[in-house]
């Protein structure tokens, strides 16, 4: 409840519930519940089967996770034997959009600082909690939308009915299965389906370790660039911008910095690669070996070099195509910090919450089910708590005779279950 | 309603916090978020002004629905010319502090700038009030 960066979280009967209009999907909360009562809801890994052509949209970090014996091909061998019938690297767009971000830059001067679509989080982290900050976003598809624009453009171009297409990604967090089911600045995604990292992980080092007779097909294959495969990375992007650029991985420490660049106490920046996750993407929180390995894996593969990249056979032989394609609609805010949409009315409730703060403890316990005093006091206002569940205010009221012991206590079962109250009784 | 906060003299590790702390309310009372970003401009640039120059001060901010009121009042050593001071690029620093690019002489045109009105009352050696004030449109 406490780990929220936007307090979206509650403790009612007993359960965790989620004030979802303030949820950024960051994952905080699943990296930190102890018992994994949290869990990421995914596509059925059956479901591929219902397209002729199944595309595996494989980030970089996946291959990072996989212990240094592990060879690249014998990946993709075991991809293909889990089904899919394609794979394509989400990274394989990253020159194309690199290119572009420079020209975005240049043609929009007026959006200083520019801030990266790359990260899914940040982009609702951003609407609700600096809506004035959502003009600063850069309005370019992340890699993995122009990535899946390609491949289907691709194979529909070699006289595959779309239909018949179906594209999974293989996602290294939270956030990206919600920028998928529910786009912002996109009217729907290309993407059919999402499949979590850790299962298709599991799938794929059991193939490896188990069934070593299958030689590893060699795919003839557009590799990545050096850019390409650190993109994820935190540097990733900021280190390919000029100008004034910082790249800020790990949420609170974006929200330290946005706040910042709200004041205006920062000037003169250019870029501001922001992602959620400590290590960036090494480590979403669908990983499962150590983030700083995975960073340095990536780091230490060795890249083709670009003039042998030959242009036909890569990515930038659609170029025209996919920079038609590249924008995305502007981003609303959606601010979750307002008490009412009513301007006197948010000072009514405003009033009361002040009010309310005065009479607690300020312990900030937790125990009343809302992760601060602060917020309680707010909940109070908004009339989604009553100032009994206070443990404080019980001792208080039941020395003056206000609240019987039995009472109290049916407040507590009411906030944390009744199971909680039974653990030493027997 | 208002809020009032104290702004301790040359703590420059403390500069920002009223002004943040005034954003967080404007927000949770809806006011629009370009108007917020507009007030909370004014408000820092006033503020880190009693930091470095003033030995300290307080603000004072109204609010209603129709305007946001922010006074910071100071006591510092007051402006003797406060037509020069409103001046584009009129700045006291030395020539070494400009080349810093503090932005020296941009400070009162910044705050007149975003604000929609802006009063100053100034005595040389006993403090400058500034008045900002922003207005708020009536839908919302």
């Amino acid at each position: 409840m406490n780990i929220c960066p936007t307090e979206a979280i509650r403790v009612r009967n007993g359960k965790a519930i989620l004030y979802e209009n303030r949820c950024v999907d960051c994952g905080e909360c699943f990296k930190a519940c102890p018992v994994s009562a949290i869990s990421i809801d995914q596509d059925d890994f059956n479901r591929i089967q219902a397209f002729k052509h199944r595309i595996a949209l494989v980030p970089a970090v996946f291959f990072g996770q996989f212990p240094e014996e592990v060879t690249h091909n014998q990946i993709y061998t075991a991809i293909l034997a889990n089904g899919f019938t394609h794979i394509y690297e989400v990274e394989t767009s990253v020159d194309l959009l690199e290119q572009e971000i420079k020209a975005y830059l240049k043609a929009h001067p007026e959006k200083k600082p520019l801030i990266s679509s790359f990260c899914p989080a940040i982009i609702r982290l951003v609407q609700v909690k600096f809506p004035a900050l959502t003009e600063n976003i850069m309005l370019l598809k992340p890699p993995l939308d122009i990535t899946a624009l390609y491949c289907r453009k691709e194979l529909t171009d070699k006289g595959i009915n779309p239909a018949e297409i179906g594209v999974f990604y293989i996602t290294p967090c939270a956030a990206k299965i919600a920028a998928i089911k529910s786009p912002v600045g996109e009217d729907y995604s290309m993407i059919t389906g999402v499949i979590n990292m850790d299962t298709l992980y599991n799938k794929v080092y059991k193939f490896i370790r188990t069934d070593r007779s299958i030689n590893p097909v060699v795919i003839p294959k557009k590799p990545l660039s050096k850019t390409a495969w650190q993109w994820a990375l935190t540097h990733g992007e900021a280190s390919h911008v000029p100008g004034r650029c910082l790249a800020i991985d790990e949420i609170h420490n974006v929200i330290e910095f946005l706040e910042k660049i709200e004041n205006d106490e920062i000037g003169d920046i250019n870029f501001l690669e922001l992602r959620a996750c400590d290590e960036s993407c090494a480590g979403g929180v669908l990983l499962s070996a150590n983030r700083f390995l995975v960073a340095e894996r990536l780091r230490s593969y060795a890249p083709v070099p670009k003039d042998e990249i030959t242009e036909n056979d890569s990515i930038f032989a659609y170029t025209d195509y996919l920079l038609r394609r590249i924008s995305i609609r502007p981003i609303n805010s959606r601010s979750m910090m307002k008490l009412d949409e009513n301007m006197e009315e948010a000072m009514r409730k405003m009033d009361k919450a002040s009010q309310m703060l005065q009479c607690l403890p300020l312990t900030d316990c937790g125990a009343c089910g809302s992760p601060n005093c602060q917020a309680f006091a707010n909940d109070i206002a908004l009339g989604e708590a009553d100032i009994r569940q206070c443990i404080f205010i019980q001792k208080n009221r039941e020395q003056t005779g206000e609240l019987t012991p039995d009472e109290s206590l049916e407040m507590m079962k009411s906030i944390w279950g009744n199971d909680k109250f039974f653990k030493n009784r027997k | 309603m208002q809020f009032e906060y104290a702004i301790e003299d040359g703590n420059f590790t403390k500069a920002g916090d009223a002004s943040s702390s005034f954003k967080k309310i404007l927000k949770q009372l809806n006011v629009d978020p370009q108007i917020i970003k507009r007030i909370v401009v004014s408000m820092y640039e006033g503020e880190v002004n009693i930091v470095a120059h003033a030995n300290g001060g307080k603000v004072i901010c109204n609010v209603d629905t129709s305007r946001v009121n922010i006074k910071l009042i100071d006591k510092g050593p007051g402006i003797p010319d406060i037509a020069k001071a409103m001046q584009a690029g009129y700045s006291t620093a030395s020539a070494k502090v400009r080349e810093m690019g503090f932005g020296a002489g941009m400070g009162l045109q910044n705050i007149k700038n975003n604000s929609d009105e802006l009063n100053i009352k100034s005595e040389v050696g006993v403090g400058t009030t500034l008045e900002i004030i922003v207005n708020l449109p009536k839908a919302g």
